[in-house]
């Protein structure tokens, strides 16, 4: 299996018990979502995944995680600029903050921001007095994956950041460009990737989030029900082919998530490089 | 995929032509100030803020709970078992794969990717049709009256699963950077391979295995989306911290539900600066993690 010799000792044994390692624990795992995907009948699995509540689900799902996507490249932008760019009283402290979102459970991120978001909650109780309701409806899915999406793209365009040269800023600046001109023309370029990479890491960790929504969305079916939500609901009943199927439709749509960004990446390198 | 590391604050001055005017500096910093007080302080205050809400007397009651502590003491078990074999896994797939060159090597840096691709909800489901009732080895754990599913050996299972990537994604990249001439040199010198890694390897990423490590322990400690798939949320029983967190807030039982939530925050916290604080000795040390 070796393109090349090496004198290194342990390629066997270190190969061998990766892959023992992760077949066992990952793919035998997830195998079984196919083998029993492939016990049912074609018809029922298709009844199953494009049932209305079903349906409703995925469009709540990739909805609420495209639009705080969305929020999140423009804020996490603005954040991940000021971080690099601009010096101020606190910057170490909320550089060291962004990851709070890896780093606290998500079902302490759903309880705390739902008490925020309810109609007494800090925010809620002002909210409330324009009409806008954020606990138990989608608005409050969105904010969840907001919080749970954030890390992703600051993090994601801040290296990127930090590597920019400034020398092509400066040039720019010596032949006239003014300081709109050199952010569209010269840094924009460089930074498309980050963003987009961003954009697709934050989109597919947030389509599978379930801590955090489970307590701010309220489950109504059809309504606020995300389909990480729709099957536990039918795990719950023990309806276990159904739980499969919308599984399995969840799972080839992050694995081709999964593909893109990996192939994003390769083409930012390859740009950069 | 999940983390991606920054060296942060490389304080390099910026040039004149290179920044903006002082006002809309100001302006950016500011939107970016109450974004940020408004997802990340505002909830962090919200936990601590409820948890206190009844007394000091109350926080400590509610921790005391017999139920709590037992919750408490599986999050420890389930961490400490997942913690170890992840990392046995991580040193061995960091080794093969940026020491050698092999063929099939993409396909496995992509595979160990997978549970970062698995919603939780989905990682702790396949356990179920593994060892569930009606799963692969249902009948045969039944007949040797044995219980994963609903048990703790699923939520030590669910849990390895979700945090099976950390600490191999943290090597891997780390292993590659430095190459193998040191290795190489040591073995040419007479020293055997255990050594070698010894004296060798295991100092130069020595910090990058922590920093793993604390990512792959928070996780461990907070995962909530699987292990409650596989738990069954048996009270004292089957249910880990964020568990408890759950059924507490279920039960309107706010003041306890946000004391064990701020126990579970000090840890996200701890975490955090501990990781600052590895970032900044990788720096020192120039083995950028």
């Amino acid at each position: 299996m070796l393109k090349r010799r090496s004198i290194l000792p342990g390629f066997g044994i270190s190969l061998g018990y990766s892959v023992l390692y992760l077949s066992l624990l990952v793919l035998l795992p997830l195998s079984m979502l196919f083998l029993k995907t492939a016990t049912m009948e074609w018809p029922q699995f298709w009844a199953i995944v494009s049932s209305e509540r079903a349906l409703a689900s995925y469009r709540l799902t990739f909805g609420t995680a495209f639009v705080a996507s969305l929020i999140n490249v423009f804020f996490g932008f603005l954040v991940a600029w000021a971080l690099v760019r601009y010096r101020f009283p606190g910057r170490n402290m909320i550089d060291a903050l962004i990851d709070l979102p890896f780093a606290l459970p998500t079902a302490v991120a759903g309880i705390a921001l739902t008490t925020l978001f309810t109609e007494t909650g800090w925010v809620g109780q002002y909210l409330i007095k324009y009409g806008i309701k954020v606990a138990f409806t989608p608005l409050g899915i969105v904010i969840a994956l907001i919080f749970i999406g954030l890390p992703f793209v600051v993090r994601t365009v801040q290296s990127v950041l930090e590597e920019l040269d400034g020398e092509y800023e400066e040039a720019a600046a010596s032949l006239g460009a003014n300081r709109i001109q050199i952010f569209m023309k010269v840094i924009m370029p460089n930074l498309w990737p980050a963003v987009i990479t961003g954009f697709a890491l934050a989109f597919a960790r947030t389509i599978g989030e379930y801590g955090s929504v489970v307590f701010i969305s309220g489950n109504m079916p059809m309504k606020t029900e995300i389909a990480p939500l729709l099957i536990m609901a039918r795990l719950e009943q023990f309806d276990y082919a159904g739980a499969t199927a919308i599984a399995v439709v969840m799972l080839l749509i992050s694995f081709a998530l999964l593909f893109m960004i990996n192939l994003l990446q390769w083409w930012s390198s390859r740009r950069l490089a | 995929m999940e983390n991606s590391i920054n060296t942060g604050g490389s304080g390099k001055r910026l040039s004149r032509s290179q920044t903006e005017p002082f006002a809309i500096r100001w302006l950016l910093i500011s939107v970016a100030f109450v974004f940020l007080a408004l997802f990340l302080f505002l909830p962090l205050c919200a936990i601590f803020a409820q948890a206190f809400e009844k007394g000091f007397g109350t926080y400590i009651e509610a921790i005391k709970d017999p139920d709590t502590l037992q919750s408490i003491k599986l999050t420890l078990i389930a961490a400490c078992v997942s913690l170890p074999l992840n990392l046995l896994f991580g040193i061995s797939a960091s080794w093969a794969i940026a020491k050698f060159d092999f063929y099939g090597k993409s396909m496995l840096l992509a595979l160990i990717d997978l549970p970062f691709a698995v919603s939780p909800v989905v990682a702790g489901m396949v356990f179920v049709l593994l060892f569930g009732i009606n799963g692969m080895f249902g009948e045969w754990l039944q007949a040797h009256d044995l219980k994963v599913i609903f048990a703790v050996p699923g939520i030590i299972l669910a849990t390895m699963f979700v945090t099976f990537p950390f600490i191999a994604r943290e090597l891997i990249p780390l292993m590659q950077g430095q190459g193998s001439e040191e290795e190489e040199a040591a073995l040419v010198l007479g020293a055997g391979g255990i050594k070698t890694f010894f004296k060798i390897t295991l100092p130069n990423i020595k910090w990058g295995l922590l920093y793993g490590m604390i990512l792959c322990n928070a996780r461990a400690m907070g995962e909530f989306g699987a292990v409650s798939v596989v738990s069954g949320h048996i009270r004292g029983e089957t249910n880990t911290l964020p568990l408890q967190v759950e059924i507490l807030y279920n039960e309107y039982n706010f003041a306890a539900a946000f004391a064990l939530a701020s126990l579970l925050t000090l840890l996200a916290l701890v975490t955090l600066c501990i990781k600052k604080a590895l970032e900044w000795k990788a720096s020192l040390n120039s083995h950028p993690l």
